[in-house]
């Protein structure tokens, strides 16, 4: 099926995309979105039934490889020790994520300068500012403001998740040893807001939010991106951006619900396709006028892949924890966030709590880290650990590197003949002296807080959960993909808005960076209406 | 050994199912101390079945190993052994074949702490956590009164590091 052009054509559906969509309907263009997964319905989400942990990790496994529907892409990540997190479907990652949702610090964006790594983002934190401001009333942001780890903002903010039990436990060692927490800017709602009930602490927010208190894009951008007329086609996986003969993107080739090719033309394409998602659909769009893929004159496609790679350091206690019961977040500390000289690595981490553990997962972590043994023991050991189980997790800035990179696979294709994306990731010296030191000082928190026993894990082998770098942006075409409003150096009406475009990662989870950076980019273009392609 | 690419779908014997049932039970074994079945039990071992699914094959040859290496070392059956004895051969399959024993040891759990018995045991609510959802506690916001009272440390942009 042909058809005439759209205005708009946006290729994914979560975080950057559902922004974008929302942003531009303003503009009363014919905007399209193509998602490969489908529309998601809350009250089939694993946390509406006794076989929740059992769910969460099958059909809403982060892992798409594990999880494997029809509606994922394999990814043959054999060689990277960090596997990686996604998920294909109407708010795409956001539907698993934990909605921790801090914000970067303004030297994140200024790497090279202050510390002669890396490169320098071509914007400041003071040009997302204001979006990360729209970004947080569109989502629904529980926290505190006064964060002295942070400049002050007049963001609009929600009452700030309960500490529980867990919260107070980590807080007392926190203040015992001086060292800095502030309760956690969280995608979670704690009162009714925008037409959707409040958090009820279910405690399963990393298999979908059944509540909708969690401000995953399918429930906080798309109801008024629908209703101010975008379009939304889902079950429609991209093969290919086509382009024409002057270099320009006409549209793309997809495959609908049924598996039959479908050609869709429009007059600017949009890539929300997340940090892997995205260069695997670049690299596959060759054609005579870019044969190393679209966009990719800089040869950057597809490098400087980054994740945060994380440490989990839990502590048990003889009193009693939350379990898991609440969000899993509730507070977070920035004492080593910034660059230190004086310890052996450059940049920092985040500390956000983990509050607790429910069943299953207690014991597969307690068996995995030879607390539990199979045999007569297993129920005393089990006991010690269920609900007295509190910690964290150490999210740890990765650097970009060239070799750290996603390609196509030579043999592997998804279930349209698509070849899949590769992963090639190595951690590097600066991260594991990061995560070292993250997991020495969580302990030191653990024991001061009361801990008997502390368990780690660094990294953690299945948290790929943040996807950046590789199509970053820049000023200079030969050293980036797309320039500083996200519109590539080489196809003038092609744009990035997603994780892909992140020059640094810094040590914050990505969201609502990602959210922000995409509402910027688009507020940019329709102040650019006249002049978008020169 | 299945071809993972082309597994048998077959139900367990009944033979496998009673290799399974003693199996999962030296994972979690019954105990009257704390008055609850082992995941041997004959509606966990049902629920672990159903849960396997597409890695059945590879539970099936977990079992066929198992067996393998009761007759070459002992000269029965795995069932037939006595106790002790098929404890060396589980622990020797764990040392021999860890991916596969983690894979039980996570069926085991995944279906065990599901069980009404066993979560009536540990005092949970035998019910999903939505729609009712859970109660957790406000805490003590004074906690927090030294950290509101310390100076601005994000990094200034004219701040190299010092």
């Amino acid at each position: 099926m042909s058809e005439e052009p759209v205005d708009v054509l946006i290729i994914g559906a979560g975080a950057s995309g559902a922004a974008m969509s929302w942003s531009l309907a303003d503009t009363r263009m014919h905007i399209v979105c193509l998602e490969q997964g489908g529309l998601m319905n809350p009250l089939t989400y694993p946390s509406t039934s006794r076989d929740w942990e059992t769910r969460a990790q099958g059909e809403f496994a982060i892992n798409p490889n594990q999880r494997n529907l029809p509606t994922d892409y394999p990814i043959n990540e054999d060689e990277s020790p960090i596997k990686i997190a996604n998920f294909n479907g109407v708010g795409g990652g956001t539907v698993l994520y934990a909605g921790h949702y801090p914000r970067f610090h303004p030297s994140d964006f200024k790497v090279k300068s202050l510390d002669g790594i890396a490169e320098d983002w071509p914007i400041s934190y003071d040009d997302l500012a204001p979006f990360y401001g729209e970004n947080d009333r569109m989502t629904g942001v529980a926290g505190l403001a006064g964060d002295p780890a942070y400049p002050q903002d007049n963001a609009h903010r929600l009452p700030p998740l309960p500490l529980g039990k867990s919260g107070q436990i980590l807080a007392k060692g926190y203040n015992k040893l001086g060292w800095h927490w502030w309760p956690s800017d969280t995608a979670i709602i704690t009162e009714d807001y925008d037409g959707r009930a409040k958090c009820i602490n279910l405690g399963a927010c990393g298999s979908g939010c059944a509540q909708g208190a969690k401000g995953s894009a399918d429930v906080t951008y798309w109801p008024h991106a629908l209703r101010a007329g975008v379009e939304l086609r889902t079950h429609c996986r991209v093969r290919e951006v086509t382009i024409g003969k002057d270099g320009m993107a006409t549209g793309a080739v997809y495959y609908d619900g049924n598996g039959d090719e479908q050609v869709i033309k429009s007059h600017i394409v949009v890539m929300a396709s997340n940090g892997v998602g995205t260069p695997r659909l670049l690299l596959n769009s060759k054609s005579p006028q870019f044969p190393d893929g679209l966009a990719n004159s800089s040869g950057l496609v597809g490098k400087n892949l980054m994740f945060h790679p994380y440490a989990s350091i839990q502590g048990v206690f003889n009193e009693l924890t939350d379990g898991f019961a609440g969000p899993h977040k509730a507070i977070r500390s920035q004492q080593f966030y910034e660059t230190d000289p004086s310890r052996d690595f450059v940049r920092g981490y985040t500390m956000e709590i983990q509050r607790g553990m429910p069943p299953v997962r207690t014991a597969h972590t307690g068996m995995r880290l030879g607390r539990i043994p199979w045999g007569d023991d297993h129920h005393s050991a089990f006991r010690r650990l269920y609900n007295h189980v509190t910690g964290m997790v150490a999210v740890c800035e990765d650097l970009p590197e060239e070799h750290n990179r996603v390609t196509l696979d030579p043999h592997l294709k998804d279930g349209n003949g698509i070849p899949a994306p590769k992963i090639n990731y190595t951690l590097s010296d600066n991260s594991r002296k990061m995560l070292d030191h993250g997991v020495a000082r969580a302990t030191e928190i653990l024991e001061a807080a009361g801990a008997t026993d502390v368990m780690s894990e660094a990294p953690i082998s299945w948290g790929g959960w943040h996807l950046m770098g590789t199509a970053r942006m820049g000023l200079d075409p030969a050293k980036s993909v797309v320039n500083e409003w996200g519109r590539s150096h080489d196809v003038k009406n092609l744009f990035i808005i997603d994780g892909s475009v992140f020059v640094t990662s810094a040590g914050v989870n990505p969201t609502s960076t990602i959210q922000a950076l995409a509402l910027y980019i688009a507020d940019q273009m329709k102040s650019r209406l006249t002049n978008l392609f020169d | 050994m299945n071809d993972p690419d082309n597994p048998i779908e077959r139900p367990f014997t009944v033979e496998e199912k009673h290799a399974l049932s003693l199996l999962m039970d030296m994972v979690i074994p019954p105990s009257k101390t704390y008055g609850v079945p082992g995941a041997g039990d004959t509606l966990i071992l049902n629920t672990i079945i159903n849960d396997a699914g597409r890695r059945t094959p590879r539970l099936m040859d977990a079992l066929a190993a198992l067996e393998e290496m009761s007759q070459e070392g002992c000269g029965v059956g795995f069932a037939e052994l006595p106790v002790e004895q098929r404890g060396s051969i589980v622990n020797a399959f764990r040392e021999a074949h860890p991916g596969v024993a983690n894979l039980i040891a996570n069926l085991a759990t995944q279906c065990y702490y599901r069980d009404d018995r066993v979560m009536i045991a540990l005092d949970m609510e035998t019910r999903p956590p939505h729609p009712e959802g859970y109660v957790v506690e406000q805490g003590d916001w004074s906690l927090l009164n030294p950290v509101r009272k310390r100076a601005a440390f994000y990094r200034k942009l004219d701040q190299p590091s010092s």
